[in-house]
Order: structure tokens, then sequence, then C-alpha cells
């Protein structure tokens, strides 16, 4: 039976952790995370999980320790948030370069300098062209599924790709909200026994990993990982229809909110999608066509799906709780044009950066946007094409 | 009860404001109700103004920014009457708890409550000292929050005080915090 808590977003998902029981975690604290590494490191100081805590000195480290456990053939963990993220990078290539199933939440927190512990996307967009495979999630629910969700995906044998479960910090990761824990032998039967592939351990069968490899063959490897890329989006929906069998809740590659006869929309990640849709059902109460789309899984892209869910509106806001210096556009907007490049007859899009640093997106920020996507649609007018929103001038 | 019941916290550091408003949702939480709890977080200092929220609902709450129009608003220090203006963003129908030895009818006049709004005074500092010998007024306020709203009964309460405390504190502790938020129940008066 399912058990219905009130807890906060790093408990819901340092329980789906103990409920899988990985065979390693390496850990680095790091807030907002840290109360979720935290909470497992308990769960395995009292035998609730048999996992073998690697306490490191670094997030380099912490990796690194990672990516030698899950080659040697166990089933590995970790958790991190911005500055531990960005002192991983060198080694979160090689996690995926070396096809290693590694499982890491990713508190999303905003980067240095100046320093700032709060939520915004900066550090999983930062990674997010590094190999892994990413889920975002809305809120606390969503984090504990798509964390059950995740070892199926990353393990899956024509994938073995490591995979992030992004959240926002504090907003999600420190704030109670209700959800609903599956039972430890329903998440245990549905990720099932770890299997091993090319495990160094395995001294009967000698491997090497992270070899040497010249212009004679790199470039043959690199488009054997574009190719594996390809396959991602239907093991994530495989899996997502087998957690529906035990869960209810339904999952796709993204969710589409009052979209389908909508002439305007908002596309926008993790938590301030569930505010924007409250809004969105106040401009419907007035006869506003509005609607929302929320991507999910964010890397690999589903550039064709996202583009047929969105080609019929007039105009799309996306809004970006990260900023790509020197880029035109913030990063998921970037995603967005290139999703809807296609089609002859498109939106006419629109980018936003809010909530950087922690910064609130209330419902008037909503409102805001929507209105001024109703008068692009009637007028086909555009005054800016980009803008900050919520930030003194 | 209207669909969807916020409140807005405004404590200190240290009062124990963030555990009233997280054990309270977790009494919410019978009847299949939707919960949240979540503080603002700004620089943890013992002493520093701080605000919490709580949303309870028979709907999945979806909002996931600050509570902006509080049904009640539960000022665990009255102190903080003097530098915040705790009546910022009220609705007509507002209620008011207020931890004080103040007749409420004198503390209405300080907010300037207007007619349609209650204000409720519990002296929790007292009781609290009285009950368990500390002056953490957040057990007393949970019991007044019970009363006020009528969305949970005592005996709710006082169960998920028990679960939320049997964890860290003594039985002596635990069962002063119990008798603590009995009081706040009973001893809160309008003005």
């Amino acid at each position: 039976m399912p058990k219905i808590v009130a807890v906060t977003g790093n408990e819901a998902v340092a329980e789906a952790l103990r409920q899988v029981n990985p065979d390693v975690c390496a850990a680095y604290p790091i807030t907002p995370q840290t109360d979720m590494m935290q909470r497992f490191a308990t769960f395995a100081n009292n035998g609730k999980v048999k996992t073998e805590m690697i306490l490191v000195e670094s997030e380099h480290s912490a990796m690194s320790a990672c990516v030698g456990a899950a080659a040697a053939g166990g089933r590995v963990i970790t958790a991190t948030s911005s500055q531990g993220m960005a002192l991983m990078w060198e080694v979160l290539f090689i996690a995926s370069g070396s096809r290693l199933p590694i499982v890491m939440p990713l508190v999303n927190r905003a980067l240095s300098a100046p320093l700032n512990i709060h939520g915004d996307h900066s550090d999983g967009m930062g990674a997010r062209d590094c190999g892994w495979i990413q889920l975002w999630s809305e809120n606390a629910q969503e984090a504990y599924d798509n964390a059950i969700q995740a070892f199926r995906i990353a393990e899956h044998m024509d994938i073995r790709l490591p995979v992030m479960i992004c959240l926002d910090g504090f907003i999600i990761s420190h704030s109670i909200e209700r959800i609903e824990y599956l039972d430890d032998d329903t998440v245990k039967n549905f990720v099932g026994e770890y299997k091993q592939l090319n495990p160094l351990l395995d001294v009967e069968h000698p491997v090497s990993y992270g070899p040497l490899i010249l212009p004679d063959y790199y470039m043959e490897f690199r488009r054997a990982q574009a190719e594996v890329m390809t396959k991602v989006a239907d093991v994530v929906l495989n899996v997502a229809k087998d957690f529906e069998k035990i869960s209810g809740r339904k999952y796709g590659l993204f969710e589409t909110y009052r979209l389908d006869d909508a002439e305007i929309g908002l596309v926008i990640l993790n938590s301030a999608a569930g505010t924007s849709k409250d809004v969105i059902d106040e401009f419907r109460n007035r006869g506003i066509k509005a609607g929302l789309l929320k991507p999910r899984l964010y890397r690999p892209f589903p550039y064709e799906e996202v583009g047929e869910a969105l080609k019929h509106l007039k105009a799309v806001c996306v809004l970006d709780r990260a900023d790509a210096f020197g880029a035109s556009y913030g990063p998921l907007f970037m995603d967005i044009a290139s999703s809807i490049y296609p089609y002859k007859d498109k939106p006419i899009l629109i980018n936003k950066i809010y909530g950087l640093g922690g910064r609130d997106y209330l419902p008037e920020h909503a409102e805001l946007v929507l209105n001024e996507l109703a008068e692009i649609a009637k007028t086909g007018k555009v005054k800016t094409f980009k803008e900050y929103i919520g930030v003194r001038d | 009860m209207a669909e969807t019941l916020e409140i807005r916290w405004h404590g200190r550091g240290g009062q124990g404001t963030v555990t009233a408003a997280k054990v309270f949702a977790d009494a919410c939480l019978s009847g299949g109700r939707y919960v949240q709890a979540f503080p603002e977080y700004g620089p943890e200092r013992s002493g520093a103004p701080l605000r919490a929220y709580n949303r309870v609902s028979s709907k999945e709450l979806r909002m996931h920014c600050p509570v902006l129009r509080p049904n009640i608003v539960a000022v665990v220090d009255a102190t903080l009457l003097d530098g915040i203006d705790v009546t910022e963003g009220t609705p007509d129908d507002a209620v008011f708890i207020i931890n004080s030895s103040r007749d409420p009818k004198e503390l209405r006049e300080k907010l300037k409550a207007k007619p349609t709004q209650k204000v409720f005074t519990v002296d929790a500092t007292k009781i609290a000292i009285e009950c368990f010998g500390r002056p953490m007024p957040n057990s007393p306020m949970v019991g007044v929050l019970a009363k006020v709203s009528g969305i949970v009964s005592l005996d709710v309460i006082l169960e998920d005080v028990k679960k939320s405390f049997g964890k860290k504190f003594s039985q002596k502790i635990i069962d002063g915090n119990l008798e603590a938020v009995k009081r706040g129940y009973e001893e809160v008066r309008e003005g």
C-alpha cells in the first residue's frame, strides 16, 4: 500500500534511494543537497541499506569514486548542487563517455560569483551537454518518482548512461509537501536486480576502461554515444508505462497542460510550472486560450515531439531560470527555437529570464507574460524578444 | 474553510516557528488533504525575524511561491508588530493569532484590523514556561491554530506533536508540550 506523508523534496528523494538500496554512494556535502545525503548516510549507518558510503573530500572525488565503483560493477549514486556539480565537471564526461549508469539527484542552485545558495537552473544547464540524461521535476512527488525511474533508464542494456534528476533548491528540496511513497517491495521489484555490463572486477573477463583513443577511432566512439542518445526517449516512455502500473501516476517526455487548443503558451521547467498552471486556469476562466509545456526529459531533448506539441500556437514564451551569457537567449529558449524551426507555420517565440538566485516566481509574473503573449497573438508585434522579469531597473 | 487555507507565520529564529508550521501541515494530512509547509530562507540567525507558510487544500497544491494573501496570520512574537506590517496582503475575512498577554481588543487597535477581520490572542510564552520550562511558544500556537482554523481536531494535533517530538525529546518534554498545545487550544481569547 502506498503511504501518504508530508516531507521535503530532499527527504523524498533520500527515501527513494533507500528503497533502491544501491551498492555504493560517494558524496560530499553542499547546500541545498546536504540534507539529502545526510539522510541517506543515516540510513547506511543504521543498517537500513547495504550501501557502502564513501565520504570523500570533494565533489571531484565523489564523482571519481562513483566512476570507479560503477566500472567495477556496482549500482552507484551520489548527489550534488551548484559549485559541487561545477567541481565534478571533468568527471561527468568520463562517467557518460564510459557509459556508466550512475544516478545523481541535482538539487538546482545558482552558481558563484556572487555567492548564492538558492535555487536556479544554472548548474543543470551548464551540464546539459555532458552526455548525461536529465530528468527535471516540478515537485517532491515528481523528484521521488523520477529518482526511482532513473535507475531503470540508466541501467537499460541499450542505454547504459548516467542520469541526473533535477529538483529546485529550497523551493522543493526544503519545502514540505504531501506525497505518496510506494512500498519498499514495489520499488525493489520495479528497479530489479542490478545487471552488470563489462565489470572491471570480473577477472575471468578482463576489460579496460578509459583507454587512449586517437583520431583513428575517437570520432566513431563519439558517434556511437550520439546514437545511443536517440534510443533514450523510447526507454524513458516504456519505463514510465511500467511506473504508471505500480503508482497510477503518468509520465511522458514532457507534460502538456491545457495545450491542445491553446493559442498562447508558456514553456517552463520545474517548480515554477505549478505556479503557472494555477494562473493558466484563471486565464482560461476569462476565455483566454492559454496552455503550458513543461519539459521532463531535458537531455536528450525530444525536439520533434516538442515541436509537434507547440507548432499550432500563435505565441509562446520560454521562461528560463538561467541565462546563457554571450548567447542570444536562455538555454531552454534555444532548444525550443530548434524544436519549432522546421515548421513553416510556427508560433512567435519570446524569452524571459526569471527567478535567478532564488528570486520568487510569483503568479503576477505569469500574468504579465500571458498578457503580453495575448497581445502578440492579436497584433503579431513583439516589443522585446528577450528580457529579465521580476528584476529592479 | 476556503478551498485552500493559506497561513503566514511571523516569528524569530529559535522560537520553533518552522517546526510549528511542519507539525500543523503533518496534522492536516488526515482526510486526504494536500499540504505545504515552508520557511522563507534568509541568513538563519537566532532572534532574526522570519516568515513561514502553510497551505492546506482538498485540491492538489501546485503553487510554489510564498503566501501573498493569507487567510490566517500567526504572530509567534508580538515584538515583531512594531517593525513589521503583519496585515500585509490580508483579505477582509483574515484571522490574526498573536502570542501576547494583552487583551485582544488592544491588539485589534494596534493592528488597525478591519471590523470583518478577527483577532485572537494567547499568552503562549507563559503557557510554554509553565508547561515545560522554556519560552518556546510554538506548541501553544499550534493548539490555537487547530481551534481557530477548525480544520483539524485537538486529538489529531496532539497525536502529531507526540510523533514529531517523540524522536528528539524526553517523555517529560513531550508531555509538557502536549499540555501546552491543549492549553493554547483552550485559553485563546477573541477580541
